[in-house]
């Protein structure tokens, strides 16, 4: 990320640069991605191998779609609420009980591939997952609890929740048209792949075809001066939330369709901080301000080529975790101010600790 | 009082500068303090105040000068180093912790303990012993500070700070939150560490509180010292007009450019306030603003000015009174945005915090009211933002002239100019500007004024200019209101405006 | 005299009081000693790694790296035990060097780099987890004699019993008391989570305090650790998952303010009694699944939290006008 700042301020004053910043913006994260898959490329050939076998496309770039599609979608929705400096910790909760409750809805009916059925499952599931996201946004802004704390309030009882509608059991279904949602392939691809495709398209129409991204840019960037410019920061802060809740419980389709079954426990485990990391990777900080949809993608895809890797290299997969590990603390200390200060001004900070300390506050 | 003249500093400061990028803070101040005396440091914003206070207390480093203490060279690192060398600050925002008992706000760091254990007893004892001994305050030491009101914070503030055996105390502001029973109870405890010996620094902004506790004042502009007096030598206008840089002697006449030619419609008020008020932040105040007519807002930093500014435009809620807007929608003006959808603009003080959002392009700055305003589906297409970008670049000459630039990025009077164009753009019937030339070069200023003359004359466009500058008020205001220590005291017509008038409304007590 | 601030503590254990007291009018067997003290059998770990998270939380921090902790610990023991063949007596000191070393480095980078510490110790926690299946992927199960030693004696006292887990919780309880409030570092914790500016300008060694209260919540989930391997007898990479979820939950349920600064051990300790009898009553009950633990547990957080913001909105009023001054 440093050489997207320095490719902002360098050229900054040269006209045009929104553009290329953003190319900028790219840069690292996609130069991450093409090292791994390079590194694939050479450790096993295969890795690109793309096979036709009854008219569905088969290889580990199209798995790295297809399992990474839960994860971009998340991602999506993390990156407008990041946006606006807060976070959602309980999508995984919202995975968890947007499945729970459309394989539960599915399992009552008489006919579990009636189409309408199915439907109206996913309808009331999506309803939810948003109703969820409502709460969140509520706690945020009308209460102005910090968004760690307010959203930590579903992520523990999300999965209580989860049980409750599945009376603490993995509900499997056998319905065609539900496990097309997380199994099914279109025009070869899979079928996820195409609702990422669809939500990070609605997501890019709405911020940046309309001026909700102006707004959520504002109000990450400086509350109180988007406050004195007239933009009503609780409503814009409530509907990120909301569109975050959304984003998670199609994902929790997805993921329970492709295994035709919703598990409670660990539908989603951990996927909210797979998001924050893709989110994080993808450029967009932590503290708010501009965030980037592209990048967050390329993030996922980034994250999930890892897990891929790392299985195909023949590590245990649960290896990844300390990979992820530190990949956090390296790009939050180049995030971090104080880190490249410490390293460009060690001698001068030492001196006088406080003049850091205060210039900070002041 | 009487016997600075036969002893020797207890802490002299010569030559000092102090640069920040771009800054020049403090360029060769000297400044001295003498044991039994209350010095006031006065100047208004950007006369160096805090950071000669933050040198003083090891925060900031200087770049040439000395500082001596008793005689010896002293140089501190950091507060601690301050505190252990016999420097003592009180912040204006009571730099304690809230949630701990107050004897341990005294005593934290340096506890009594037996074996590492903190005497907890002995502490209250000793806190209740030294508040009441000392201070003259009875309270219950045991109870969190945050039970208490901000004076007894201020209060307990400097309980620590002389219990560390304190030579020189310095206070930074100290009545800014209280009222008037409050600073009487202040000051009692400050004469009486005066009559003890201690060296005490007296920052404030309020000049009857000067006169009442001081024995000398120094006066500091631009980050040069001005001069240094004995309190009772020095008349009040004279003071006044040494802070703000006017010589009373040397004043001519102003070209008044303004106003001659306008026919400001004072009969059709744009905005009425009656008894408009907030606790704490201005007492209550009529002022009503006509069409096409400039309101010059004078006073002194802290004397209220931006907090009425904020009361007209909802950025504060007033807990008394009525606002009439014209134009206004059923509920009035009670938020920012409703203030923009009566027609209201506001251009903060606080240009870094409240105005620019710096991570944003210059064109999104300058769009982003607008956009607000006109909620989220009816965009303005990025042609129209180019246009309207281009326009306010040019109009307002803005430098560079780029409007991908971050705004971040754009030099203080830029930026300003950039908050104004995004005002300009609603086209608002009153446009409040607060501190709008603060900070940035002559030519810029001069830029703004005349802007602000030609909206107002050829655009029917009525202003509120709040300026620490009074010249700049003095030119560009149809109509002066005066604020002094948190109230209007005065509105001063077009036929009557001088500065000196002005001044001595600023100034109150016997030179009013 | 019962003080303002201690009123959420004293609601926790009204609220704690209350819900045993229901549980033994409605289910026979109920009320007894033994239930009572099966609460801390059961929730020893928990208590232990909540005493830990609350100095984080009243510092003005937060630790999530502590429920991974405890799964490296039980990994590294049973790895050490089982398939390096060391001591008992080796392997707990060195689990709990490794635990303090592991939590003060994550101190030093939030400290010094400013990084949140959300962010840090959730690098914390995947790395932990990771850690623990670079030794296994599976369980391994400890039958080191020390151990099952541990596992198996009852501390006797009349009818009743505890573990020597419980022990080890109640003296680590009475020392992290001791250590809040009769300390220089308990107090300084305390005034960093009051306001961190203010305990830099009083003098407070602010670096120093705030790196020495993650190693103590790392030592904490060490030895929650130690003491979930002396419960479970096995080291697994999946073990304690959504730990530091009750423990945060047991704290701010116990009084203490997620903003920092305000809080009691003693409240964590209620807190996690409250989280213990709320599992109990559960299986009392019999036909409710243990899942309403944590709704339960997530109403609660909730009530708590809203009423902490209730709390700290009606101070922020009263000071409020000093910070718009500053």
């Amino acid at each position: 990320m440093t050489a997207d700042s320095k490719g902002r301020y360098s050229s900054g004053s040269q006209s045009s640069l929104l553009s290329r910043a953003y190319k900028h913006h790219l840069f690292w994260p996609l130069a991450l991605w093409i090292a791994l898959l390079l590194f694939n490329l050479f450790y096993s050939p295969s890795f690109f191998k793309v096979v036709v076998r009854e008219g569905h496309l088969y290889g580990s770039l199209i798995d790295i779609l297809n399992f990474g599609a839960p994860l971009m979608l998340v991602a999506i929705g993390m990156t407008t609420v990041i946006a606006t400096r807060g976070i959602d910790l309980s999508v995984g909760s919202v995975v968890a009980i947007a499945g729970a409750l459309a394989c539960q809805m599915i399992s009552k009916g008489s006919d579990q591939n009636a189409l309408s059925l199915v439907l109206y499952a996913i309808v009331m599931a999506l309803v939810l997952s948003v109703a969820l996201g409502l709460w969140n946004g509520l706690l945020v802004s009308i209460t102005g609890i910090q968004p760690i704390i307010a959203t930590l309030i579903l992520m523990v009882a999300g999965r209580g929740i989860a049980q409750l509608i599945t009376d603490g059991q993995i509900i499997t279904v056998s319905s065609t048209p539900y496990q097309y949602i997380g199994a099914g392939s279109l025009a070869g691809l899979p079928f996820s792949i195409f609702l990422v495709a669809i939500v990070f398209a609605i997501s890019a129409l709405l911020t940046r075809r309309t001026a909700l991204g102006l707004y959520i840019e504002s109000v990450g960037c400086n509350p109180e001066a988007s406050r004195l410019a007239g933009i009503r920061a609780k409503t814009v802060m409530i509907i990120v939330y909301m569109f975050c809740g959304l984003c998670a419980g199609v994902a929790g389709l997805i993921l329970s369709g492709n295994v035709a079954s919703a598990d409670g426990n660990n539908a989603g485990l951990w996927i909210e901080l797979d998001a924050i990391l893709a989110v994080v990777i993808g450029g967009t900080s932590l503290t708010g301000g501009r965030f980037y949809l592209t990048g967050t993608i390329v993030g996922a895809l980034m994250i999930q080529t890892l897990t891929t890797t790392i299985y195909s290299v023949g590590v245990r997969p649960e290896v990844t975790l300390v990979v992820k590990a530190v990949v956090v603390l390296a790009v939050c200390l180049i995030q971090s101010e104080s880190f490249r200060k410490a390293i460009i001004s060690r001698w001068k900070t030492r001196r006088y600790p406080a003049e850091r300390e205060v210039t900070r506050h002041a | 009082m009487a016997q600075q003249s036969v002893t020797e500093p207890v802490l002299k400061l010569t030559g000092i500068h102090k640069r920040f990028p771009g800054v020049r803070a403090l360029s060769g101040v000297d400044f001295r303090l003498f044991p039994g005396e209350v010095h006031a440091l006065m100047g208004e914003n950007g006369a160096g105040k805090s950071t000669l206070i933050k040198v003083l207390t090891g925060v900031y480093s200087i770049d040439e000068g000395m500082v001596e203490m008793e005689g010896k060279r002293l140089v501190v690192h950091s507060p601690q180093e301050a505190q252990a060398a016999g420097i003592s600050t009180v912040y204006q925002e009571v730099n304690l912790c809230p949630n701990l008992s107050v004897a341990e706000n005294i005593y934290i760091g340096r506890e009594p303990r037996r074996f590492g254990r903190i005497q907890w007893k002995e502490m209250n004892r000793r806190a209740s012993q030294l508040l009441e001994e000392r201070l003259h305050l009875r309270v219950d030491v045991t109870l969190p500070l945050s039970e208490y009101p901000v004076a007894i914070q201020q209060l307990v503030a400097i309980a620590r700070a002389i219990d560390i055996q304190a030579r020189v105390l310095i206070l930074d502001e100290p009545t800014s939150s209280l009222d008037r029973g409050e600073v009487a109870r202040l000051f009692e405890v400050v004469r009486k560490l005066r009559g003890e010996g201690m060296a005490i620094l007296f920052v404030t902004h309020f000049i009857d509180q000067v006169y009442e506790i001081s024995d000398r004042i120094t006066i500091l502009r631009g980050g040069e010292l001005i001069a240094e007096y004995k309190a009772s030598e020095l008349p009040r206008l004279e003071l006044v007009s040494r802070m703000i840089g006017k010589e009373l002697t040397m004043l001519d006449e102003l070209p008044k450019t303004a106003g001659e030619t306008r026919a400001s419609d004072t009969q059709s008020a744009i905005v009425a306030a009656s008894g408009l008020g907030r606790k704490g932040a201005i007492e209550p105040f009529n002022l009503s603003i006509g069409r096409g007519e400039v309101v010059g807002l004078a006073g002194l930093l802290g004397s209220g000015r931006t907090e009425l500014a904020r009361l007209l435009y909802g950025a504060d809620r007033a807990d008394q009174g009525k606002l009439q807007v014209e134009g206004a929608g059923k509920g009035g003006v009670h938020s920012p945005r409703s203030a923009i959808d009566a027609g209201l603009a506001f251009c903060p003080e606080n240009r870094k915090t409240e105005g620019i959002i710096e991570d944003l392009t210059v064109r999104e700055n300058i769009v982003v009211a607008l956009q607000a305003t006109r909620g989220w589906f009816k965009t303005i297409s990025r042609k129209r933002q180019n246009e309207i970008a281009d326009e306010y670049i040019r109009t307002l000459n803005i430098h560079p002239p780029n409007p991908e630039q971050l705004v971040k990025n754009l030099s203080g009077g830029n930026q300003q100019k950039v908050i104004l164009g995004r005002w300009l753009l609603t086209q608002p019937k009153l446009l409040i500007l607060d501190e709008p030339t603060r900070g940035i070069d002559i030519g810029a200023k001069a830029e703004i004024q005349r802007l602000v003359l030609t909206l107002s004359r050829e655009e029917g466009m009525s202003v509120l200019y709040v300026s620490s500058e009074l010249e700049e008020v003095l030119r560009v205001s149809d109509r002066i209101a005066v604020l002094r220590d948190r109230v209007k005291v005065e509105e001063i017509d077009k036929d009557e405006m001088d500065e000196q008038r002005i001044m001595k409304a600023i100034a109150g007590g016997e030179g009013a | 005299m019962l003080k303002r601030q201690h009123l959420p503590v004293a609601a926790t254990i009204a609220l704690f009081v209350l819900m045993f007291m229901m549980g033994s009018f409605r289910y026979t067997g109920f009320f007894s000693m033994q239930v009572l003290l099966n609460l801390l059998i059961d929730n020893a770990f928990l208590l232990i790694v909540a005493i830990g998270m609350t100095f984080v939380i009243v510092s003005g921090g937060i630790d999530l790296s502590v429920g991974s902790m405890v799964a490296l610990t039980t990994m590294m023991s049973a790895g050490l035990l089982q398939q390096g063949g060391w001591p008992a007596w080796a392997v707990i000191p060195f689990v709990l060097a490794v635990g303090s070393l592991f939590g003060a480095a994550m101190g030093a980078l939030i400290h010094y780099f400013k990084i949140q510490p959300f962010i840090v110790t959730l690098a914390g926690m995947f790395l932990a987890r990771g850690l623990c299946y670079v030794i296994s992927i599976n369980t391994i199960t400890i039958n080191n004699g020390f151990y099952t030693d541990m596992a198996q004696t009852k501390i006797r006292f009349g009818d009743n019993f505890v573990s020597p887990s419980v022990i080890i919780a109640l003296v680590v309880l009475a020392l992290a008391i001791y250590i809040a409030h009769y300390t220089r570092f308990g107090r300084t914790t305390y005034a960093i989570g009051g306001s961190e500016q203010s305990a830099l300008l009083m003098g407070l060694p602010v670096a120093r305090t705030k790196i020495m209260v993650y190693m103590f919540s790392g030592f904490c989930s060490a030895l929650g650790g130690v003491v979930f391997t002396f419960y479970m007898l096995s080291g697994y990479g999946l073990h304690a998952v959504g730990l530091e979820l009750d423990a945060i939950a047991a704290t701010v349920i116990g009084g203490t303010l997620l903003t920092g600064g305000v809080g009691y051990v003693f409240g964590t300790f209620a807190g996690v009694m409250i989280y213990g009898v709320i599992q109990t009553l559960i299986v009392f009950q019999g036909t409710l699944s243990s899942w309403w633990t944590r709704i339960i547990i997530g109403v609660l957080l909730f009530a708590f939290i809203v009423l902490q913001r209730l709390f700290t909105m009606r101070s922020d009023r009263k000071t409020g006008s000093v910070e718009k001054m500053a």
